[in-house]
């Protein structure tokens, strides 16, 4: 074994070592000390289980919306209720699950791992962000569980959100909500870059860093980027709900196509901060079981760049009914295409890896494969909307519902499922059970299909969206009915897979530190990783870090080891910097985000406690960042003193 | 520590509740107009015990919109303008000839007044007159702050009901010991 | 095996869409209209394109599987790549990307060439049709050279075959859509903005539309219809349209506008003749007229009439228009009326 498998396992001598590592980076248990965590892999769990609980509530509501639609001039929910259904489910699955699976709970679990560190950067802010986002979810699902849930579309277009049209606190609900989600990505978005710069393993040059880890920094600059339009728009139509601002209003000089302008600049970014990572999954995947190592690793890598790029130029394609000038629809229309370009490019590497690898067919592997039946379909309906003229004619109708879920679920969903029968074995050590892995697939994939793809038909037999019902004398009853079916097969395939996590809890077969053969850091070490992640700390000669390790690849020596030192290193090469002490447990995160929660819902109900609730949150902010010295150079500085 | 949270909370939930309702087919307390509510604050002797608000719609955020639609659509704008008054008198203020508590509102609104308030009896649906009422109410600022429509997609003529301040009309259903000051 | 079955549904899925999605009313495929043939074209070009491509991709990939397959343990540091293979299929994803960028150009051109002809149609005098959306019901009026010539109508539009007919949007509340597929694409209703949307029908007949943007409750039901005539069909509809209807001689039908004038009708609903004048709800002139009551939701019966005025509420919940508890005999009176109203 290489000093670099060996970083994995405790030999006799190291015992003592990896007990006082243990003891200095572990978070405390109970109760309360769960409240105190910062460890990376803690915070990423949660952010696992609550979105995936978000995607299971999310589910639910969808079910419910399929049995109303299931036959002509149904009575099964109101049209309240279902407006309000529609809605939930719509923001649950954007802002609820989708960006904080794929990229926040992924990316907090994996990339210091993959990297080759012990923590992400910023431990508390990594706590902080999942106890906002936390109280952002609870916050909607209280909403709609007191008949407040939003009714307005996961969109809220002003006039109909705003404040003559929506009466009580509906869409006040929805506003806020999107202002935690979105400040819990903002804050994973800048742990993420600095991690990735800053913490990799020497060696890792920048050429050398994992396609996933590339994936969620290129995600992380597109959160910064294109979220703060989204909480603009959102706070903008807060305030004209509230405090009787006319940013929308049109007869004092607001304007209701500002807000989706900005509502979409942020919205298109959106689709690709949640299918980029998608990709990262998948090029991670077809990496592993065609066991070699990604073709155009440079290529795919500026596919995503570009990707990120031109996505923040195709907004207005949301936009195309509302009688903008032709020439900038046209504009659209081009950029629009133009992405295809880097998605292609991804996708033609891909179908390279396959062709000159030697697939095996494991259940990670079966859904990654299943991103080309189902997302390419979705993408390819896509280009049909990037022409206006086609676009007035499928727009908001259940052909963009079809595209969207095909993109969605195929470059998202699908890929998740992916990554969690891959990276299964290294979070709980043991493998997940690869026959019900399979049924799952199958019937999920039939599903799914079964649901989505009668509804490209609805969508040009004239079914619009959003619509309750529909009338008996339309031929839309016959495809909703088949739609609805196919939600049984999902259910199923969802049931199985939670089945096959508790199961294999127990009875899984042992995972071993690399049950995969996989290239990438985090299979260097056990599974699960200790909590001070890596023994040694490893060094990296290529790419694809263990197939390229040398025979005596170097660790890392020379860091403290009595308390939380980190190696930062330089961005360009993975040189090392200097060494940094990281904070340990503390209760000032989930103070800070009780206190912004109180800020952030006192606002929705009067503006009279704005200044109160503010400087609550600013003094929880002063005793987070009061400067003090580094906790081990108090300890040595007592020692001295005590001496 | 934990049952009063509990009741609290529990409180919250409900006040959303009847706040984001949306009644379509509500049924409407009946038709006669009330008897026993008085009008006027001075009475001989003692007043007697408090008839209750019989506005069911005035807890619903969107009744209250509701009514202010309608408040524009069958042109009361057209003599009491946006609260200002004009023609009638003003809608804003606390002075109210008529009384201030929804039963009188209604009166007034099917009943018409002396000098120029015509009947709407017959003309506009009862539920449709409650909404109406809870608005004209609101339009002083006694209505809760939340039920209270906010600002309108129109020009801007006056400040939303949402950011009025209360007024202070007279009590008159309230025995002397029970007036809110 | 393994990867055939999804070729196989596909194929399946794939010849539901191409028979499936082609006929019917309000159905983007069936144009009956120059301006949703232009489109319909347009489709078919990129949708062969699109499924070429999707075809050569999914064949791609699973012959790539197929092919490549192995049930080799996976535990070993995999050999290293052979660069000069590798540097092959380098040529391989260039030609395809270089593929990807030739056919994007063609479907660029041709949005943009098709885009620029739906435009506008060249016309010196269309007929003129001002919708204004309301929350859930169309406000229809055809503009004329003389004020007085104005036909004001609801939820169902006539136009002449063969000529150009623009029609500008407005809207009195929220974002509606106006779309009917089978004459063309859809034109927002912004409160504040105005659109136009050109459409020129080929055929007679009859199709229906439903506004396409979420616009509260009764979204679901608010459809329209658009009859499109010859022209002198048209001309005598406009001139019917335009003219006042006479008063009831009927003693029934004389009681049935009595209940209209003293009940809530009168303050919403103008009909011309009878002294009601109130525009808060669609123009029931001639209401008899028109095929289907509630924005298309109901075929225009005296049934359903019946049904809609005692208790709309239960049929379209939300809608803005109250119950109204009518005694039988003032029911039956009113009914009789309003089917006076051609």
């Amino acid at each position: 074994m290489t000093p670099l498998e060996q970083s994995g396992t405790a030999t006799a001598v190291e015992t003592s070592r990896l007990e006082k590592l243990e003891r200095i980076w572990r978070d405390p248990s109970g109760f309360w000390g769960w409240f105190t965590h910062v460890n990376h892999r803690s915070i990423g769990k949660r952010y696992m289980v609550t979105a995936f609980a978000f995607f299971l509530a999310g589910g639910v509501l969808a079910a419910l919306m399929r049995i109303q639609l299931a036959r002509p001039e149904n009575h099964f929910l109101s049209p309240d209720l279902y407006n309000q259904i529609f809605t939930v489910h719509g923001s649950t699955m954007m802002f609820l699950f989708a960006v904080p699976m794929m990229f926040e709970a992924l990316a907090v679990y994996l990339v210091p791992l993959m990297v080759g560190n012990r923590n992400i950067c910023f431990p508390r802010l990594n706590a902080y962000s999942y106890y906002v986002y936390l109280v952002g979810g609870l916050l909607l699902y209280s909403g709609l569980f007191t008949n407040t849930g939003p009714d307005v579309g996961w969109f809220a277009y002003v006039p109909l959100s705003g404040p003559d049209f929506t009466p009580g606190k509906r869409a006040d609900i929805w506003a806020q909500m999107i202002t935690f989600t979105e400040l819990s990505a903002l804050a994973v978005a800048v742990e993420v870059v600095i991690t990735a710069f800053k913490m990799r393993a020497p060696g890792m040059s920048l050429n050398r860093i994992p396609i996933f880890v590339w994936g969620m920094v290129i995600v992380a600059f597109m959160v910064i980027f294109a979220m703060p339009a989204v909480m603009l728009s959102s706070t903008m139509l807060l305030m004209d709900r509230t405090v009787n601002t006319h940013f929308f209003n049109q007869a004092e000089g607001g304007d209701p196509i500002l807000y989706q302008h900005l509502f979409w600049f942020f919205g298109h970014p959106e689709v690709y901060i949640i299918f980029i990572p998608g990709t990262a999954i998948v090029s991670t995947i077809i990496s592993t079981f065609s066991r070699r190592r990604i073709f155009g690793y440079t290529a795919i890598l500026l596919a995503m760049v570009a990707t990120a790029f031109v996505g923040f130029g195709l907004w207005v394609h949301h936009m195309f009914a509302t009688g903008l000038p032709q020439m900038g629809q046209s504009f659209f229309t081009a950029a629009s295409l133009m992405v295809v370009i880097a998605t292609g490019t991804q996708v033609f590497c891909w179908l390279v890896t396959l062709w000159t690898g030697k697939v095996i067919l494991k259940p990670p592997m079966l859904f990654a494969l299943a991103f080309f039946f189902v997302f390419i379909m979705g993408g390819l309906t896509g280009v049909l909307m990037a022409s206006v003229p086609v676009d007035l004619q499928i727009h908001d109708t259940f052909f963009i519902v079809a595209h969207f879920h095909y993109v969605l679920i195929g470059g998202a969903v699908f890929p998740l499922f992916g990554a969690l029968y891959y990276w299964m074995p290294k979070i709980t050590g043991r493998l997940l059970n690869e026959a019900a892995g399979k049924w799952h697939f199958w019937l999920f994939f039939i599903g799914f299909n079964m649901t989505f793809f009668p509804m490209h038909i609805l969508g040009l037999r004239g079914m619009p969206r959003r619509v309750y019902t529909y009338p008996t004398s339309m031929p839309w009853g016959n495809l909703n009915f088949l739609a609805t079916l196919g939600v049984v097969l999902m259910t199923a395939a969802v049931l199985i897979f939670i089945a096959n996590f508790f199961w294999h809890l127990k009875r899984g077969e042992i995972a071993g530190n690399n049950p995969w053969g996989a290239s990438t850091l985090e299979w260097a070490t056990t599974s699960p990783p200790p909590v001070y992640n890596f023994a040694e700390l490893p060094t990296v000669n290529g790419r694809d870090a263990l197939w390229d390790a040398l025979p005596n690849q170097p660790i890392v020596e020379g860091l403290e080891e009595d308390c939380r030192q980190v190696l930062m290193t330089k961005v360009m090469d993975a040189d090392p910097d200097c060494r940094h002490e990281f904070p340990g447990p503390s209760p000032v995160p989930i103070l800070a985000a009780i206190a912004t929660s109180i800020f952030f819902i006192s606002t929705i109900f009067t503006a009279k406690l704005f200044f109160p609730t503010i400087i609550l949150v600013g003094i929880t902010l002063l005793i987070w960042y009061w400067p003090k010295r580094q906790p081990s150079l108090r300890r040595k500085e007592r020692e001295i003193w005590e001496q | 520590m934990s049952k009063r949270l509990l009741l609290a909370a529990a409180a919250l939930l409900l006040a959303g509740c009847a706040r984001e309702q949306r009644n379509f087919r509500e049924a409407t307390p009946s038709n006669a107009t009330g008897e026993g509510v008085q009008m006027s604050e001075i009475a001989p002797g003692h007043t007697a015990e408090r008839i209750p608000n019989a506005n069911p719609y005035e807890d619903s955020a969107y009744s209250v919109s509701e009514g202010k639609r309608l408040y524009e659509m069958y042109n009361c704008v057209g003599c009491h303008a946006h609260g200002g008054g004009g023609i009638g008198p003003p809608l804003l203020d606390a002075k109210w000839i008529y009384g201030s508590e929804p039963q009188n509102v209604f009166d007034t609104i099917v009943e018409g007044r002396p000098n120029g308030m015509p009947s709407f009896r017959g003309k506009i649906p009862e539920s449709q007159i409650w909404e109406i009422v809870a608005y004209v109410r609101s339009m002083s600022g006694q209505l809760p702050k939340d039920v209270s429509p906010g600002r309108e997609d129109h020009m801007y003529s006056k400040r939303p009901e949402a950011s009025t301040p209360k007024e202070h009309p007279p009590q008159t259903n309230v025995p002397e010991g029970q007036k809110q000051k | 095996m393994r990867r055939h079955g999804p070729f196989l549904t596909m194929a399946l899925y794939l010849g539901l869409l191409l028979l499936a999605g082609c006929h019917g009313n309000q159905a983007a495929l069936n144009s009956k209209g120059i301006q949703a043939a232009r489109i319909e074209r347009l489709w078919w070009l990129m949708f062969s394109i699109i499924l070429g491509v999707y075809v050569i991709v999914l064949a791609w990939a699973g012959t790539a599987v197929f092919r490549a397959r192995t049930h080799r343990s996976e535990n070993e540091i995999p050999p290293q790549v052979d660069p000069i293979a590798d540097q092959r299929m380098t040529r391989v994803v260039g030609v395809a990307i270089g593929a990807t960028v030739v056919l994007i150009f063609v479907m660029l051109t041709s949005s943009v060439v098709t885009g620029h002809a739906i435009a506008n149609l060249a016309s010196k005098n269309p007929v003129t049709i001002d919708v204004i959306g309301h929350q859930w019901w169309w406000e229809v009026h055809y503009e004329a050279t003389q004020a007085d010539q104005t036909v004001i109508t609801a939820n169902e539009i006539h136009i002449p075959v063969g000529q150009p007919v623009v029609i500008k949007t407005a809207s009195q509340d929220v974002i509606h859509s106006f779309w009917a597929p089978n004459l063309h694409g859809k034109r927002d209703l912004i409160p504040g903005y105005q659109n136009a949307l050109w459409i020129e029908a080929d055929e007679e007949g009859t199709f229906r539309g439903q506004c396409a943007e979420f616009c509260g409750h009764q979204h679901a039901h608010m459809g329209f219809f658009v009859v499109a005539e010859s022209p002198e069909k048209f001309q005598a509809w406009l001139a019917h349209q335009v003219s006042t209807p006479p008063p009831p001689s009927d003693p029934i039908a004389k009681h049935g506008e009595e209940v209209f004038l003293s009940h809530p009708c009168v303050m919403c609903h103008t009909i011309r003749g009878s002294g009601a004048g109130a525009k808060l709800g669609p123009d029931l002139t001639h209401i008899a007229s028109r095929m289907t009551i509630a924005a298309a939701t109901l075929p225009n019966t005296r049934g359903n009439l019946a049904g809609w005025i005692l208790d709309s509420q239960s049929i379209k919940p939300g809608n803005k228009m109250p119950p109204n508890p009518l005694k039988s005999d003032d029911l039956n009176a009113l009914l009789t009326y309003l089917e006076t109203l051609q």
